[in-house]
């Protein structure tokens, strides 16, 4: 397990994983198991379908514990479709944190497609961490389309932050969360894109319960010749709050285009949006010029800001 | 010291110049706390953004410490150790007060004690403010304190301030003059105010009255408020009445 320089690069790169992690995880390596530990509270399980892919199932009033599932793939022309299952008990309060680096030195493509569906039970709370990660000289693409799916029941919660850091030549991702009541998404999204990756993201969180709640955050920094397309969509069926923001900062030759969208099918339900895309602004940088940073050094902290 | 000699910045207004700075000379010894003030539009922003290397003049040549500093960037000027606190500071998605404070100081490990300092000066709690970010949920007031916390973070030997006054509650606005007012008794840095704040115009060493894109009057604060207020006055007949009514 982690026996290369390469996997303990990319496991800390997309997963902060700097040794064997503490407890329950699961590491999928070039479509293999490269490692796996269930818990006394978290079972992890290959799927009893048959498909590609694990079960998690973490016991009611589970708290304070955290499940690594990261993915790496080293070798060059490796195409996946794996589905994860998360079953999460009632009164729970965990750290699920998922992710996948791509290092690809060939001239196929690498490519990772994966399902997560989440069943969060009755007033748990779950942080789940995505990081996507890629590098490589091979002129093998790297491609991931990750889709969560997310089902809270009464009082649940799920705080998710998805983050592409660099590398990934195309991405499609799809996320919807259905909100039972009384129960709250925040989705977090961190996407940068570079030379011609092309990026999409479609979102649609439901708020379907009463007192249920919504909102995304998010912020894409787009460079060279990359294309973003973002289309977040929040749909109030009943007394509910929703809130989709998302800021781009476009560069160089870039494309970004930003789609939020909002339906209420209640009067009882309160939606607001906003989109902004813009270059980073002169006085930004002037002012950290002032501080004694580069032009160079400024235009990099206001975009790791950003993308913090 | 800091030298600006016959500093002239002129635009180009359709096939017409417009000189904005017209051969400016003047020299800020060390430690003094100098106000420029004038109408609006006379160019006291223009002169200081020269000093910080924010506008490039079209002719003329700036001395820092007997340095010709006319070529160097903002990012070098900065170095050297001159600072500018803006009229209107930009805002930062994504960083926060501490990140601002921590980049101006120069020291990645700032405390929050120290940071607590800065924020102190200018009537912020840390507390309330270190792990916000400086974006649009902060109001103008609270932005333009935290521009003058990074000035004094930075604790540079030559600190410009642009209407630092502009936007801050009269509570504020009192704690930051005394603070001016300890930075000038402590010696430790020369200060270039712009401001219109008869307040901070009679902590001054000296005021420069800039307007019209030359300097129309310099001396003591006792000299100059009433040239002020008799330039303010100007030729207009009604507010001359109302003045000696």
């Amino acid at each position: 397990m982690m026996d290369t320089q390469i996997d303990r690069e990319l496991l800390e790169k997309i997963a902060d994983l700097t040794g064997k992690p503490v407890g329950a995880f699961n590491i999928r390596k070039d479509s293999g198991c490269d490692g796996r530990q269930s818990t006394e509270h978290i079972e992890i399980a290959n799927r009893a379908d048959g498909k590609s892919g694990i079960d998690i199932r973490i016991k009611d009033g589970t708290v304070g514990e955290t499940c690594h599932i990261p993915v790496i793939i080293t070798k060059p022309g490796i195409e996946e479709m794996v589905y994860n299952d998360f079953y999460i008990g009632d009164n729970c309060d965990v750290d699920i944190v998922a992710g996948c680096g791509i290092h690809n030195c060939g001239n196929q493509d690498s490519r990772h497609d994966g399902l997560h569906t989440f069943h969060v039970g009755r007033n748990s709370k779950v942080r789940y961490t995505e990081k996507h990660y890629g590098e490589g000289t091979g002129k093998g693409g790297r491609v991931m389309n990750p889709q969560t799916v997310v089902y809270l029941e009464e009082g649940a919660s799920i705080q998710m932050e998805t983050v592409q850091i660099r590398g990934i030549d195309s991405t499609k991702r799809d996320t919807k969360i259905i909100c039972g009541k009384d129960a709250e998404a925040v989705v977090t999204e961190r996407l940068l894109t570079d030379d011609h990756q092309v990026a999409e993201s479609n979102m649609e969180i439901v708020l379907d319960g009463e007192g249920s709640r919504g909102r995304v955050i998010s912020r894409s920094v787009a460079q060279g010749n990359s294309t973003q397309v973002f289309y977040p969509r929040m749909v109030g069926n009943s007394q509910c709050f929703g809130h989709v923001q998302c800021d781009s900062i476009i560069m160089d030759s870039a494309t970004v285009k930003s789609i939020p969208a909002i339906t209420a099918n209640s009067t009882e339900a309160q939606l607001v949006h906003e989109a902004a895309i813009g270059k980073i602004a002169g006085e930004q940088l002037l002012k950290l010029e002032t501080l004694g940073l580069t032009p160079e050094e400024a235009e990099e902290c206001i975009l790791n800001g950003f993308l913090a | 010291m800091l030298e600006l000699k016959h500093i002239s910045y002129t635009v180009q207004e359709g096939d017409d110049k417009l000189g904005i700075l017209n051969d400016i000379s003047l020299t800020i010894d060390d430690h003094k706390l100098v106000v420029f003030t004038g109408p609006n539009g006379g160019g006291k922003t223009t002169l200081a953004k020269v000093i910080m290397g924010l506008v490039t003049p079209t002719s003329g040549q700036i001395l820092w410490n007997g340095q010709d500093i006319t070529p160097l960037s903002i990012t070098e000027r900065a170095k050297l150790g001159i600072s500018y606190g803006f009229q209107q500071p930009p805002r930062f998605k994504g960083l926060t007060v501490r990140d601002l404070l921590t980049l101006a100081s120069g020291n990645e490990k700032l405390s929050k004690d120290q940071c607590c300092q800065y924020l102190t000066k200018v009537g912020l709690c840390a507390n309330d403010y270190l792990d916000r970010e400086v974006d649009v949920s902060l109001s103008g007031g609270e932005v333009k304190r935290i521009e003058i916390a990074s000035i004094l973070a930075r604790n540079s030997q030559f600190m410009i301030f642009d209407e630092p006054e502009a936007g801050i509650d009269l509570w504020s606005f009192t704690r930051l003059t005394e603070t001016f007012e300890q930075i000038h008794a402590k010696g430790s840095a020369t200060m270039v105010i712009i401001s219109h704040q008869e307040r901070i115009i009679s902590l001054a060493d000296e005021v420069i009255v800039v307007g019209d894109g030359a300097i129309r009057h310099r001396g003591s604060a006792q000299e100059i408020l009433p040239q002020i207020l008799a330039d303010t006055l100007g030729s207009c007949p009604v507010l001359k009445k109302e003045a000696n009514a």
